[in-house]
């Protein structure tokens, strides 16, 4: 399986196939016992696991279907997170600016005091979207990141998504099992073409 | 580090119930056996610096510790009296100034103490305003008892009866106030302090009434004879005083057989003092004690009682770190998806781990310093309390 930078991917199969699976290989969360991931001409298999924090805060952006936020930390503090979890980010002011910006173009501005649990599913997935961009990543991993969220906020999350994209010639690999967004991927890569035997009922 | 340690203390605020438990948990579990050792060493000091103070003690034979604690404290009890023979003998030995101490009534809760003005200049008492009692019916109030009885120099206290049924016991009587003293945080504070012969007066062995060997009035009188008169019940007996009345009053009986409860008797050396215990060991009736032994073994008693308080304290304070260490491990089991999630966003297990450590700490310092905090109040601003407790 061979991506093109900058390439929009929808990554689509049954549960069970390991589309979860393969997301974790990409971000090196995980590491391959057979086979090989290269990222931009690198195998992963040979970075440290050091390393492979170092490489993954410095390149992508991760969005889960479950949000992931940290309840005790208010809109904008989690947006930053990122920048408080690793030493090789430096949070600066220009970071904040950034952070209360990127908040304000996804209709967040008035909420980042609030904590998570003051927010609508929406809120909560456009929290993570800002969290996952706020580093501005190279390559974009989402984990079904529309699964739990009404068909209008769906779109609004799929728009900013494509539009950074976009805008920054990032490349988007996603998870999703919704037939009515897969016209908006450059492609479509069914997981069972690749995978003889289901794995686990994990995704 | 400063991130972890705001994450830590974002955490600590968000479940700020669960940390306020903690907190309390662990400031109790290093305040109450501070605090028991701070309040037991600031009891013990104050009782022996009294009891030092006091070279020697007369009393009944009897219990000792009973002796010192009424004498030094005016502690509220029946210590049996000694005759005031028993002063004036101690002074002829020449060994030893005598001090005598009358400790029967009070005036409200504040104890009456009889003694001389010798007293003062003994326990290095001042006064804040007035002079020592001079004549019979005047008084002198500690600092305390002043407050407490609402009197200043040239009211009245009254003394309280014993008993409305005991037609035997105490009569009341109005003194003057002749002088208060100045706070010296000691049981003198809450003292009224009297000469002997006012609370014999008191007593009723010394009283005052209408003359009646001159009185003319024969309603007051039920016979009269050459040699005899006998007053009728409706005589008037003075309950206060007055420069019209003071020469009225006098004793029935030998004085000497009079009760005082105690004397502290001031040895010029250690030779005198020997000498004097020596005198006083095997005598039948009283007995010679040094305040400072009968005090410091009472100490002892205490403390293995405190060491038992402080044995329990410790083993709760260990249960309750032991609870609170299950609750930090419960925590993360139940934290176990955010460590995730930081770690998939790029912390490192360094990372992970600084921050819950940190919080564990945030916790301890914060609960050990609410103790030390506890326990500096309670030495410091608690103080007065302790002395209203102990006298």
């Amino acid at each position: 399986m061979e991506i093109q930078q900058g390439s929009k991917v929808a990554l689509v199969g049954p549960s069970g196939y390991g589309k979860t699976t393969l997301i974790h290989l990409i971000a090196g969360i995980l590491k391959s016992q057979s086979g090989s991931v290269q990222v931009a001409g690198v195998n992963l298999n040979e970075y440290s696991e050091r390393d492979l924090l170092d490489y993954r805060i410095a390149t992508m952006g991760l969005i889960f279907q479950e949000f992931k936020l940290l309840e005790y930390l208010r809109v904008l503090d989690n947006i930053l997170l990122p920048f408080r979890l690793n030493p090789i980010l430096e949070l600066t002011p220009e970071i904040h600016s950034r952070a209360v910006d990127l908040a304000g173009k996804v209709g967040l501005g008035e909420k980042l005091d609030r904590y998570p649990k003051k927010l609508s599913q929406g809120e909560r997935q456009r929290v993570a979207l800002c969290r996952a961009l706020i580093t501005q990543p190279s390559l974009l991993l989402c984990d079904e990141p529309t699964a739990n969220l009404d068909p209008g906020n769906r779109d609004r999350i799929l728009d900013l998504l494509f539009e950074y994209c976009q805008a920054e010639q990032a490349s988007l690999v996603m998870v999703t099992h919704d037939p009515e967004v897969l016209h908006r991927f450059d492609r479509e890569i069914d997981i069972r073409k690749f995978l003889p035997e289901p794995q686990t009922a994990s995704s | 580090m400063k991130h972890t340690l705001y994450l830590a203390w974002n955490y600590l605020k968000y479940y700020r119930v669960k940390t306020l438990l903690l907190l309390l948990a662990i400031s109790l579990t290093f305040f109450i056996p501070m605090a028991l050792e701070q309040l037991s060493q600031q009891g013990s000091e104050k009782l022996r610096a009294r009891a030092v103070a006091t070279p020697l003690l007369l009393g009944n034979k009897g219990s000792a510790t009973e002796l010192c604690l009424n004498s030094l404290y005016f502690r509220e009890s029946g210590l049996e009296p000694i005759p005031f023979r028993s002063l004036k003998d101690l002074r002829e030995t020449g060994l030893a100034r005598a001090i005598p101490l009358h400790l029967e009534y009070r005036v409200k809760d504040q104890p009456i103490v009889g003694t001389s003005q010798e007293y003062f200049s003994f326990r290095g008492l001042t006064f804040s305003g007035g002079r020592p009692m001079a004549v019979l019916g005047e008084c002198v109030l500690g600092a305390r008892a002043a407050r407490n009885l609402k009197a200043e120099v040239g009211s009245s206290v009254i003394s309280t009866p014993a008993g409305a049924f005991d037609i035997a016991g105490s009569f009341p009587l109005k003194m003057t106030v002749a002088g208060i003293l100045n706070p010296g945080h000691t049981p003198d504070d809450d003292a009224v302090f009297t000469d002997i012969k006012t609370t014999w007066v008191i007593s009723g062995k010394a009283h005052g009434h209408q003359d009646v060997g001159e009185q003319t009035a024969d309603s007051l009188l039920l016979s009269r004879s050459a040699s005899e008169v006998v007053a009728s019940p409706a005589l008037l007996s003075y309950t206060e005083i007055t420069p019209e009345n003071i020469g009225s009053f006098h004793f029935h009986g030998n004085p000497d057989s009079y009760p005082i409860n105690a004397v502290i008797a001031v040895p010029g050396d250690k030779k005198t003092e020997l000498m004097l215990r020596g005198r006083y060991q095997d005598h039948p009736a009283f007995q010679m004690v040094v305040p400072e032994d009968v005090v410091d073994e009472l100490i002892g008693t205490v403390v293995s009682v405190k060491d038992l308080l402080l044995l329990a304290a410790l083993s709760v304070g260990l249960a309750t770190m032991l609870i609170t260490a299950l609750v930090f491990l419960l925590s993360i089991q139940l934290r176990k998806a955010e460590i995730s999630t930081m770690k998939q966003i790029g912390a490192s297990p360094a990372l992970v781990r600084g921050t819950l450590i940190t919080e564990i700490l945030l916790i301890l310092a914060t609960g050990i310093l609410i103790s030390l905090i506890l326990v500096w109040s309670l030495s410091n601003l608690g103080i007065p309390l302790l002395e209203n407790y102990l006298y």
